[in-house]
């Protein structure tokens, strides 16, 4: 029988008998719509979780520092490869040189120091830390209250909430751990703050004797530069909500300023001390660079890659296969649950096609005699149990979603009333939709597998002789 | 109610024999008892003849229509229609056999009841794999030979036993088959509507040349329309006679032998 003939008349016999053949279909429907909302719950919670850390820049960023400090020493990659004096020296050229690594989107110097700030003639010590103009959609600058850094190179500076509570003299309750950022930052946008800093200025006397940057080995004995005490003038534009713990990298601060104008003020760095050969000169020397890269899954290449290069690497991406793993099992155990209720409506399937062979056993035995082949009897009752299935899996899906959009809804609700921003939990790809049903239409099939089989093999003389 | 002739070359070849039995035996195990529904039936059927079994309930005629048929299969012996033997023919090669090469209709009409008369003798045409775009006007006129063509949208319990009998015929012919089986067809139909069947049956066998086998226990049927009787008896083949028909004989006396014989 050819497959419109097939699709036909199983679409007619599912109609014969409306009822049990919706119920069976709803069965499948309940079944898919569960497999769907448990594994949308999955996958979105998952979603959810690395937007929020790649938005942190924690599964695209690598740390890289030079072998030539020594402070970590004992790590396995520094006991092999060349020893940390004749390591590389981790300078504006090695920078680019990173920079132009293949998928590396950028690669930032952290310029990290401790100095004084001055908020209406009183000191204040704070960490300062240098943020690149990509840290505008970190989530801990986006929708804070004030703005991000006009350019990269403005005389501004956006606060850690803590360090703005210290500015204003406000300390938090006893009990209450946290200050409310928007009662903040009226006071204190648009105010000016005086930073005071160490510059290092490059020696006069001691340019003719520059460095070879290429072997980054030599020692020029006498080297000199000198620092000197200065000022800036920096206008508060933003107060972040920023955990200073929680996070690492240059968002360990509590006082943040545009990278190129942290560049321009020539700070002195700890490196400065050790590399003071180099430091005599204009080139910077980073203690550590940030490397962002294009996507998660290139941070173990450029790693490797830079390794080469003779730096040190650090990433958190063992941190994310671990987190990866935990989403892969979750939405595994979320799966296993949804196909159970898939499981029973599939005996549903088995039972109605069963009870259908039991009454239609007399049409089954007239079709064999008028010339019906095995195989047409048991795809016809094969089309039926995968029109169950594709009716099924439609409204299943379409059943999931609602069900996902409705909790989805109730829990903002409820985040709403918590004063928490709204949050997406759930999403259903496309691939979601086409699995579920295509699950749906399977699972259909198999469990028609039997009773097709049966059908087929009923014997005709027998069949008719059935009333 | 005429029956238009088939083409040439769907007429049966004019070579004897077309249905050969040889010690055909159908046994089957009914708890500890053997029965022996069919044993050692040797007969033959020439091309074209209208033929019928005949014998009480239980005397194996129904059993031997089904083995010739392809319903069933024997137990062992051989049936042999058009130098085909049946026992050895697979399931599906069965299959197309009885799609091709029979038209089957019962006591009981076995119209599917939840198809219109369209759908249910469309049904054969669909299993052959018919082009959709010639089944409308096939159906059309398998239904005009019968004289239903104006009921073809009816379910068949809308229809009286007559018409669902017709309709059943129509269906049996649908795919021009050179041998029409037929296992007590006026069983459940009044004499005069009983005696329209079998006037349309032996109008095919007439006109188009078509083998008719015909099951029945009246023997007055059998005499006005079979041009051979055979008779079983607890399976086993007890007699046969040829009878010699009138130039119009098929037409008298129809109502007193049902009587006679119900």
């Amino acid at each position: 029988m050819k497959i419109p003939d097939l699709a036909e008349l199983a679409l007619r016999n599912l109609r014969e008998s409306v009822l049990r053949n919706s119920l069976t279909t709803i069965g499948i429907s309940v079944g898919v719509a569960s497999l769907v909302a448990m594994l949308s719950l999955g996958i979105g919670l998952q979603q959810l979780a690395s937007r929020r850390l790649v938005k942190a820049g924690l599964f695209d960023t690598v740390l890289v520092t030079s072998r030539r400090d020594v402070r970590n020493m004992g790590r396995e990659e520094e006991r092999n490869g060349p020893a940390p004096g004749e390591s590389r020296i981790l300078d504006e050229t090695s920078r680019l040189e990173i920079e132009h690594l293949p998928n590396v989107s950028e690669a930032y110097p952290d310029i990290r120091f401790i100095t004084e700030l001055r908020y209406e003639d009183k000191p204040h010590m704070s960490m300062v830390s240098a943020l690149p103009a990509s840290a505008k959609s970190n989530d801990a600058f986006e929708g804070m209250p004030g703005r991000f850094f006009s350019s990269d190179t403005a005389p501004e500076v956006i606060l850690q909430k803590a360090f703005a509570a210290e500015l204003l003299s406000k300390t938090p309750k006893p009990g209450v751990d946290d200050v409310d950022v928007a009662s903040l930052a009226p006071p204190l946008l648009g105010r000016k703050l005086i930073m005071r800093y160490a510059q290092r200025v490059a020696s006069s006397s001691n340019s003719s004797t520059t460095a070879s940057p290429a072997n980054g080995q030599s020692t020029v004995a006498g080297a000199a530069y000198s620092v000197v005490s200065r000022e800036q003038e920096l206008t508060i534009v933003g107060i972040s909500d920023l955990d200073p713990e929680s996070m690492r990298g240059p968002t360990r601060a509590r006082v943040f300023l545009p990278l190129k104008l942290a560049e321009s003020l020539h700070v002195m760095q700890p490196a400065d001390l050790r590399e003071i050969s180099h430091a005599a000169t204009d080139q910077p020397v980073y203690s550590s660079i940030s490397v962002r890269v294009s996507s998660p899954k290139h941070v173990q290449p450029v790693e490797d890659t830079v390794k080469k290069m003779g730096f040190n690497t650090f990433s958190i991406l063992d941190a994310t296969r671990s987190l990866r793993q935990f989403f892969e099992v979750l939405d595994l155990f979320l799966g296993i649950f949804g196909s159970l209720a898939l499981a029973v409506a599939s005996i549903g399937i088995v039972n109605t096609l069963v009870m259908a062979i039991l009454e239609r056993r007399r049409e089954i035995g007239i079709m064999k005699a008028i010339g019906a082949s095995d195989s047409d009897v048991k795809n016809l009752f094969f089309a039926e149990a995968g029109a169950m299935g594709i009716m099924g899996g439609i409204v299943g899906v379409a059943l999931g979603w609602a069900i996902g959009h409705v909790i989805n809804l109730g829990t903002n609700i409820y985040l709403k009333r918590q004063s928490l921003p709204p949050e997406h939990f759930w999403a259903v790809p496309w691939w979601l939709v086409a699995f579920a049903i295509g699950f749906a239409i399977l699972v259909s099939l198999v469990s028609g597998l039997y009773p097709a089989a049966r059908a087929a093999r009923l014997d005709p003389v027998q069949a008719l002789r059935y009333e | 109610m005429t029956v238009e002739p088939m083409t040439a070359a769907l007429r049966n070849s004019p070579q004897d024999g077309v249905i050969r039995t040889e010690n055909l035996c159908r046994h089957y195990r009914m708890g500890e008892t053997l029965i022996r529904a069919v044993d050692g039936i040797s007969l033959e059927v020439r091309t074209g003849e209208f033929v019928a079994l005949l014998g009480t309930s239980g005397s194996g005629k129904s059993s031997v229509l089904n083995l010739i048929a392809g319903l069933d299969r024997p137990t062992s012996g051989t049936v042999m229609v058009q130098d085909r033997n049946l026992a050895l023919l697979s399931r599906e090669e069965l299959a197309k056999y009885r799609l091709h090469v029979v038209g089957m209709v019962f006591q009981s009409f076995n119209l599917i009841a939840s198809m219109s008369l369209a759908e249910n003798v469309e049904l054969p045409l669909r299993f052959a794999e018919v082009d959709r775009e010639k089944r409308g006007a096939l159906v059309r006129e398998a239904l005009e030979r019968v004289g239903l063509r104006a009921r073809m949208n009816h379910r068949p319990s809308e229809l009286s036993g007559g018409e669902q009998q017709r309709a059943a015929l129509a269906r049996a012919l649908i795919n021009r088959p050179q041998l029409l089986l037929a296992d007590e067809p006026t069983g459940n139909l009044d004499s005069h509507t009983g005696s329209e069947i079998m006037d349309l049956i032996h109008q095919l066998n007439l006109q188009l040349g078509m083998t008719v086998v015909m099951v029945t226990h009246e023997r007055a049927l059998a005499e006005r329309y079979a041009e051979s009787m055979i008779f079983l008896a607890d399976g086993k083949l007890v007699g046969d006679l040829q009878i010699e028909h009138g130039p119009d004989a098929p037409a008298t006396a129809a109502v007193s032998i049902a009587e006679g014989q119900r």
